[in-house]
């Protein structure tokens, strides 16, 4: 059984190498990351807060913004593409099930990710502790970026699997993993927005909101890596929200996990159901 | 089921009350290199989908070397090339090779002189997206031929090919059969499959119509004989008044006469001695064969 994942999975990694829209998003990644730590240092010595902690705050919404966009980058192509290429009837006429076909890609692409990740927030963070700026802490609040970036990439895979799998055409897999990122990524956040302003006080912005951030796996990384730095004050668009939650910040964590896990089991459900 | 490698009995699959496979029954023994023969939408592909499991028939039963479809036994001990298959363009050959060894449980060192024995050793390293069509299809043979399978589905396999890959190709199966090996193939190519297969099954409209080795099935087609004799531009009319044929150019006559006349008719032209100065034997084809068992001349099955 592992081999058979390892073996999907070392294929995945092997493409994803070779796949330029990949490797461009993981120079833009890096190319951010890094202007962003040059040019978040200059209030930091002011506040008298560590520099690195500071860049994790502003990285956190880089993450936001350009993982799931490279997880549903990677993930678009991996059933749809196959059936496309008609490789999915070869693959299922081996001796491996669907579920270690989807486990398989998951683990490749992660890794994918992962070393876009590593590679990134790893050379600002080595840049940072190099030149003075950081501490041990400033290190663990790197770790927990990347760990978390890399869940929230996990989430938004399963969501391009279950794209792929639904749709089973490559072109369309590909239009819809776009307005799924526009839409959990951008409008979601706007559509909170605008139910704040319109009832400030009201019931609305009290029970439901901290809730329909729970629901969204981008929102959720945000509430909990802005919780952990203890720097929503620092950064300010979240304050009124991270310190009045009626759940611990761990909680938006265990959402990401859940939703991941839910989201897995539904694309390896659909795949189970594909006659290629 | 011993000794038996495919065994289909009385299946049936139907798409939204459309019967796609109505009732197809036949078996095959090892080392056999069967072809399946039918127009588009015939129903060759999705018999290949039922045997390999991705389909459940409605009714009937079909054995895999005495394994149900798509049964941990059946996928590791038969392996299958589907209709244009396209792999993925960045890696090489040699990659795809090692991925499908590795899936099938196989050392993926000894995949590697499968890619010689297609002629792609030396394209090995190179990326698939730099490869011809055929070089496609030879990888796809390769892959299919790894960890030694004892039944080999083929879908298609020469369609896209120049003449000298097909002969290649099927000089492999050959090989291939020779070892034990059952290979059944689909194609629209008649004229190579003729000779190169052991038995034919013709498959129209969802039923099998025809299930016997090719010149079985020219006995049982009774198909005419055409007999074109040649004289001279001075002697054809006395040619086409003593034989009784059609002048077909300015100096041969056609004849066209059932299988069992054919040696009373070559006796009568022999008898005309020098008036007759060639003859041209055209047997059925396996084209016309085809055609009168799948009923596409308005009178067959």
């Amino acid at each position: 059984m592992f081999t058979r994942i390892l073996t999907i999975a070392a294929q995945e990694i092997r493409i994803g190498l070779r796949n330029r829209w990949i490797l461009l998003s993981a120079v833009i990644l890096s190319a951010f990351s890094l202007a962003l730590a040059l040019l978040g240092s200059a209030p930091a010595g002011t506040l008298g807060i560590d520099r690195m902690t500071v860049t994790v705050a502003s990285l956190a919404t880089l993450s936001v913004y350009l993982v799931p966009l490279i997880a549903l980058l990677l993930a678009f192509d991996s059933v749809a593409g196959e059936i496309d290429r008609g490789t999915l009837l070869l693959v299922f006429s081996c001796p491996i099930s669907r579920g270690e076909f989807l486990v398989g890609k998951a683990v490749g692409h992660l890794a994918v990710l992962a070393l876009a990740l590593v590679f990134g927030y790893g050379a600002t963070s080595a840049l940072l502790f190099a030149s003075g700026a950081g501490s041990a802490t400033g290190l663990i609040d790197f770790l927990r970026l990347i760990a978390t970036s890399a869940l929230l990439g996990l989430a938004f895979l399963a969501v391009g699997y279950v794209l792929s799998a639904l749709t089973r055409q490559a072109t369309t897999a590909a239009a819809l993993a776009v307005g799924v990122w526009l839409l959990l990524v951008v409008l979601y956040d706007l559509a909170l927005l605008g139910a704040l302003v319109a009832d400030a006080e009201g019931f609305f912005a009290a029970k439901a909101l901290p809730f329909a951030i729970l629901f969204n796996p981008a929102d959720a990384f945000r509430l909990f890596n802005l919780s952990a730095l203890g720097a929503s004050d620092l950064v300010g668009g979240m304050a009124g929200v991270s310190e009045n939650l009626p759940f611990a910040p761990a909680a938006a964590l265990a959402a990401m996990a859940a939703f991941t896990i839910l989201t897995l089991s539904l694309a390896v459900a659909l795949v189970r159901r594909i006659s290629p | 089921m011993n000794g038996s490698a495919l065994n289909l009995d009385r299946v049936v699959k139907s798409f939204d009350a459309h019967r796609v496979v109505d009732g197809v029954s036949f078996e095959l023994a090892a080392g056999e290199r069967v072809a399946l023969l039918g127009h588009n939408g015939a129903g060759k592909t999705t018999l290949f989908k039922l045997i390999l499991g991705f389909l459940v028939p409605d009714s009937g039963a079909i054995s895999v070397l005495g394994a149900a479809p798509g049964s941990a036994g059946a996928r590791n001990a038969a392996a299958y090339l589907p209709e244009a298959v396209a792999f993925h363009k960045s890696l090489t050959g040699e990659e795809v090779m090692r991925f499908f060894a590795r899936l099938k449980g196989a050392d993926p060192r000894k995949a590697m002189p499968l890619l010689d024995r297609v002629g792609l050793a030396d394209a090995g390293r190179r990326s698939v997206g730099t490869y011809s069509k055929g070089m496609r299809q030879r990888l796809g043979l390769a892959q299919a031929l790894i960890a030694s399978p004892r039944l080999v589905l083929l879908d298609e396999p020469t369609s896209g090919l120049d003449p000298i890959s097909r002969q290649n190709f099927y000089e492999i199966v050959e090989e291939v059969a020779a070892g034990g090996t059952t290979v059944l193939l689909s194609s629209h190519a008649l004229t190579e499959v003729e000779a190169r297969t052991d038995r034919i099954l013709i498959l129209s409209r969802g039923k099998l119509v025809a299930d016997d080795t090719f010149a079985s099935l020219r006995a049982a087609a009774r198909l005419p004989i055409r007999l074109k004799v040649q004289g001279t531009e001075a002697n054809v009319e006395e040619i086409a008044s003593r034989l009784g044929g059609t002048r077909v150019n300015g100096r041969s006559v056609e004849l066209i006469c059932d299988p069992s006349e054919k040696t009373a008719r070559l006796a009568a032209i022999t008898a005309l001695g020098p008036l007759v100065s060639d003859i041209d034997i055209s047997l059925p084809s396996l084209d016309d064969i085809y055609r009168h068992f799948s009923g596409a001349d308005g009178k067959g099955a």
